[in-house]
């Protein structure tokens, strides 16, 4: 250790308050960038997979739906 | 290499060196803008302009410091080793201001040739080391040439 | 080579190897920086002048040094954009330059907060700081520029053709030390001569300058990944991508 106690290590011999300044600031911004990327990432997964899974309900509705509408177009051509 | 991507390339190439050119001249003309401040040599030799504030850099001569016992009034010499120039500044100093110890003044100079600051700030050089490494420096410095009276220490705040 | 080179270029190609690197980049980087600033703030000897405020610069150096370091990756993956039309160098620029941004931001600001108790003052109009304030600003711009353009093709075309014309700048803040007389002190890490601090001091700033080396890597991975997964959206790779994470 640089220093004889833990005192004088938050002191620094009074430019404690500049030095920690910088390291939190760059500690701070560092997680919030790290954890931000991580985040959206999860978040355009998140987003796809919904985009897939009502994608895929979308065509199993109209799947079964599709008898239905020719039954439809039928009464329409009757008109 | 594709013929076209050649030729993107070349362009590519051809933009950065016009850019690198303009630059280049644009800041070489502007040098003297640029330059933070004037040094003893250029101050004496009558290229700073009076009584316009200016900035005025290099060290404090060693052992030309004068402290006013009754004011914070201090005058010294600051040198760049060819010319010194006379430095007047009421006010606190920087913690790291020493004889010895670069500094960069903000003021102007009257026409007696004294410069009057009303700012002064300290330059450090890109040399760090532990203070016992300073004080053996200092000391064989010391034993190779003879104690000299009122040389520089280091201050270790 | 070539065919190499164009490898190198597809998004899926680059998904599944980065993906390998990742774990290894981050776990590297924590450790190198932490490394690094414990050893600094703690165990390195104090200076002679500055006392115990030159301890800043185990985060000053390596912030000041990835600034300039990703912008010129930046101007390299702009020339690729321009020539080679590839599009995960657009991928690269548009993923890392809010990264640069916050070290360029982190560099001045940790600069300005050292300076007041060294110099006297936190901030001053010399060519060194100037010009990390123009880096500043262009990364700033770049990214402005990207999200002002709708059109993906146009937007990379532009943001390349600025990333390029910046890249001047980065001379600049190196050299502005010596060519014109500055505030702000010449380098103390070189190439090619000795450090000038012993080596209890520059070890732990090579320590973290490599540590933060490693965490952009990571960081650029990331955020390609992400880039490129919502570019991609439409493509079967990353539907069976996204599925198979989830079932």
């Amino acid at each position: 250790m640089a220093f004889d106690s833990f005192s004088a290590f938050i002191t620094m011999d009074g430019h404690g308050p500049y030095v920690w300044a910088c390291y939190a600031v760059f500690f701070v911004l560092m997680l919030v960038m790290m954890i931000g990327s991580v985040r959206s990432r999860t978040a355009i997964i998140e987003s796809c997979r919904r985009g897939y899974e009502f994608q895929t309900d979308k065509s199993k509705v109209a799947a079964t739906s599709a008898p239905s509408a020719s039954f439809e177009r039928v009464n329409v051509s009757q008109d | 290499m594709h013929p076209i991507r050649k030729k993107r390339l070349t362009i590519v190439l051809f933009l950065l060196a016009g850019l690198s050119i303009a630059v280049a001249l644009t800041t070489y003309a502007l040098r003297q803008n640029i330059n933070l401040f004037y040094d003893p040599s250029q101050i004496t030799a009558g290229e700073a302009p009076l009584d316009v504030r200016i900035r005025a850099g290099g060290m404090v001569e060693e052992g030309s410091v004068k402290r006013d016992s009754e004011s914070l009034k201090v005058e010294f010499l600051v040198t760049d080793f060819n010319a010194s120039v006379p430095v007047e500044y009421v006010g606190i100093l920087p913690d790291l201001f020493a004889e010895g110890q670069g500094i960069v003044a903000m003021g102007k100079l009257n026409s007696e040739g004294r410069f009057v600051a009303d700012q002064i700030l300290a330059k450090h050089d890109e040399n760090y080391m532990p203070p016992e490494v300073a004080d053996a420096l200092e000391k064989a410095s010391l034993t190779g040439e003879q104690s000299m009276p009122g040389s520089a220490q280091p201050a270790t705040n | 080579m070539w065919q190499f080179f164009h490898k190198l270029g597809s998004p899926k190609w680059f998904f599944g190897i980065s993906a390998r690197f990742m774990p290894w980049l981050l776990a590297g980087g924590v450790l190198l920086l932490m490394a690094g600033v414990v050893w600094g703030l703690a165990f390195a000897p104090k200076d002679y002048l500055q006392g115990n405020s030159y301890r800043i610069i185990f985060i000053h150096v390596p912030t000041a040094f990835m600034a300039q370091s990703i912008y010129i990756m930046m101007a390299s993956a702009a020339v690729v954009t321009l020539v080679w039309r590839m599009k995960l160098a657009d991928v690269f620029v548009k993923a890392v330059a809010p990264v640069g941004l916050v070290l360029t931001f982190l560099a001045l600001f940790t600069g300005a907060v050292w300076g007041k108790p060294t110099w006297g003052t936190w901030w001053i109009w010399d060519a060194r700081l100037t010009s990390m304030l123009i880096l500043l600003f262009l990364y700033g711009g770049v990214i402005a520029l990207d999200r002002a353009i709708n059109d993906e093709k146009s937007a990379a075309r532009a943001v390349a053709v600025l990333v390029l014309v910046g890249v001047v700048n980065i001379p600049i803040i190196k050299y502005s030390v010596e060519w014109w007389n500055t505030l702000h002190q010449p380098a103390s890490f070189k190439l090619t001569e000795k450090p000038t601090m012993p080596p209890e001091m520059w070890v732990p700033l090579l320590l973290s300058v490599l540590g933060l080396y490693l965490i952009f890597g990571w960081l650029a991975c990331i955020r390609m990944q992400t880039e490129i997964l919502s570019r991609e959206q439409r493509t079967r790779w990353v539907k069976e991508f996204v599925m198979r994470g989830r079932s």
